[in-house]
């Protein structure tokens, strides 16, 4: 069966410079997939890609067997894939709710609303009428994945919800991931804390200079082989 | 004293007219109209010439300019936004000049455009009188027209405040302001929104000039000096803040009517002193956007 999104011999690139070359990639319904890698790996540079905000080929990116590669990043969404993007950035001069509404500009239907998130985050409930610059930062992620599941996507992706934040927090915002994926969606995630993403994820990819140097399910990789397609020795 | 204060504030709300296109377009998208004065001008000749055309089947009062006014607001819109989709969009980027020299030569267009079709002799529109009417507020002679226009300055800037703060147009607005990748990541069309930011410019534009040629004459050069009111207003009164904006102008009103009064020469001079004034001692204008 064809999966859900799927990317075949993904290049991109930033004007002349290539960024990826060549990267499979697949996610199924309901799966949780971790992308790992040192930084300038390319991490960042694929879920933009899937997203429309890096130029790609049409046939090179698959989602719900359609080619996707290179629509507008408006188009994608409103087909079923919403990013979280990497350093939060929520609308600056925009409350809390507002960012929210944004969120859901697509108009998809599915169990998301303003008031379930609410319930996901209280926090944000309380501060729904905050300027977004107010909230701290595990605050500002909170509300940044609520903004993009406002959209009700099939596929969520994360790109590294754990930069800049404490442990304590990062463990409150991934305790929030099971909520998320019990409503059958599937959700990709960029990190750079490898246990982190190894214990969240059901498969795991690593990316090295632009390339996938290692793939497998996330509980059979033992950590000298990570390392190996991490660094490159 | 009092008759100076007054006279600037009334002079300031047309300004502040001048003012709130070039406001909205820049905090919504960096945009310099530097046209915006070439812009306004065209307007009142449009509206003249609309008014000119029509003479005969139109009633001798005030009806007339009305009815201009409610002709060319929803051209003047459609024109803003056509104008924004298919030539300044394309001027957009990290670089401003594109977008300033496009319109500095729009701004060269019009004004030769106007010196070829109706001459260098300034114009007006006929008000019946309206123009000369005063009211007696304790000693001072306020003129109706232009507390009429102080009013209607007043109610664009209420407007467009609660458009940019309360609607759904108006958060869209703010945000492709604050973060244009991640507004399309949403689903928003940029070039879309920006379109309508300027339409809605561009129907104030053609209010103030309409009302500029009730108050007072227009000819085909007078743009450059209503965009540099318009600019000084809006730096006066910080980027980004259409109240801002409003204080902007009544200041710069204010303080070209007390230079009037020192000496017929001095006007609007003393305006661009107390202009460079603010650039030196607060760039970020006065009622700079307040975040947080």
């Amino acid at each position: 069966m064809a999966r859900l999104l799927e990317a075949a011999g993904l290049t991109a690139f930033y004007g002349d410079a290539q960024a990826l070359f060549g990267i499979d990639f697949g996610l199924d319904a309901g799966e949780v997939v971790a992308i790992i890698g040192a930084n300038g790996a390319g991490k960042s540079t694929l879920l933009k890609a899937l997203t429309g905000l890096v130029p790609a080929k049409a046939e090179q990116i698959r989602f719900k067997g359609q080619a996707i590669g290179g629509l507008p990043p408006g188009e994608i969404v409103r087909r079923g894939l919403a990013l979280v993007p990497e350093g939060r950035r929520l609308f600056a001069s925009l409350s809390v709710e507002e960012n929210l509404q944004m969120g859901a500009f697509a108009r998809r239907r599915g169990p998301w609303n303003a008031e379930r998130l609410y319930k996901l985050f209280p926090i944000l409930a309380e501060k729904r009428a905050a300027p977004s610059t107010s909230l701290s930062g595990g605050q500002q992620q909170m509300a940044a994945i609520a903004r993009a599941l406002m959209s009700n996507p099939s596929v969520l992706l994360c790109d590294e919800l754990s930069l800049g934040l404490a442990p304590i927090i990062i463990k409150e915002i991934y305790d929030a991931m099971p909520a998320i994926t019990g409503e059958g969606m599937s959700v990709v995630v960029v990190e750079q804390d490898v246990a982190m993403a190894r214990k969240v994820s059901q498969r795991l990819y690593c990316l090295q200079e632009g390339r996938v140097s290692l793939h497998g399910a996330s509980d059979r990789l033992d950590a000298a082989q990570i390392s190996h397609a991490y660094f490159g020795v | 004293m009092l008759d100076t204060l007054v006279q600037g504030v009334l002079l300031g709300g047309l300004y502040c007219l001048f003012a709130l296109g070039q406001s909205l377009m820049f905090g919504v998208m960096r945009l310099t109209n530097t046209a915006q004065g070439d812009f306004i001008v065209l307007g009142a000749f449009a509206a003249i010439a609309v008014l000119g055309a029509l003479a005969p089947a139109l009633p001798d009062n005030l009806f007339a300019p009305l009815l201009a006014i409610a002709l060319l607001l929803p051209v003047a819109f459609a024109f803003g936004y056509g104008l924004q989709r298919h030539v300044l969009n394309g001027t957009l980027g990290r670089d401003p000049l594109p977008s300033l020299v496009v319109t500095f030569g729009l701004g060269v267009v019009i004004q030769n455009f106007l010196l070829e079709v109706f001459s260098a002799d300034p114009r007006s529109i006929e008000t019946h009188g309206l123009n000369t009417e005063s009211v007696a507020f304790g000693g001072v002679a306020v003129g109706v027209l232009p507390l009429a226009i102080l009013a209607i300055a007043i109610g664009a800037t209420a407007a467009l405040q609660w458009l940019f703060g309360s609607t759904r147009l108006g958060r869209a607005f703010r945000a492709v302001s604050d973060d244009k990748e991640i507004a399309e990541l949403m689903g928003l069309d940029a070039r879309k929104v920006y379109a309508l930011a300027t339409a809605i410019a561009f129907a104030l534009i053609a209010l103030a000039g309409v009302l500029q040629a009730m108050r007072t004459t227009v000819s085909p050069g007078d743009g450059p000096l209503l965009l540099l009111f318009a600019f000084e207003a809006v730096i006066i009164g910080g980027m980004g803040s259409f109240w801002g904006t409003l204080a902007g102008a009544l200041l710069l009103g204010i303080t070209q009517q007390i230079g009037f009064r020192l000496d017929p020469g001095w006007g609007i001079w003393l305006g661009h002193v107390v202009f460079l004034a603010v650039l030196v001692l607060r760039p970020q204008g006065l009622f700079p956007k307040t975040r947080g």
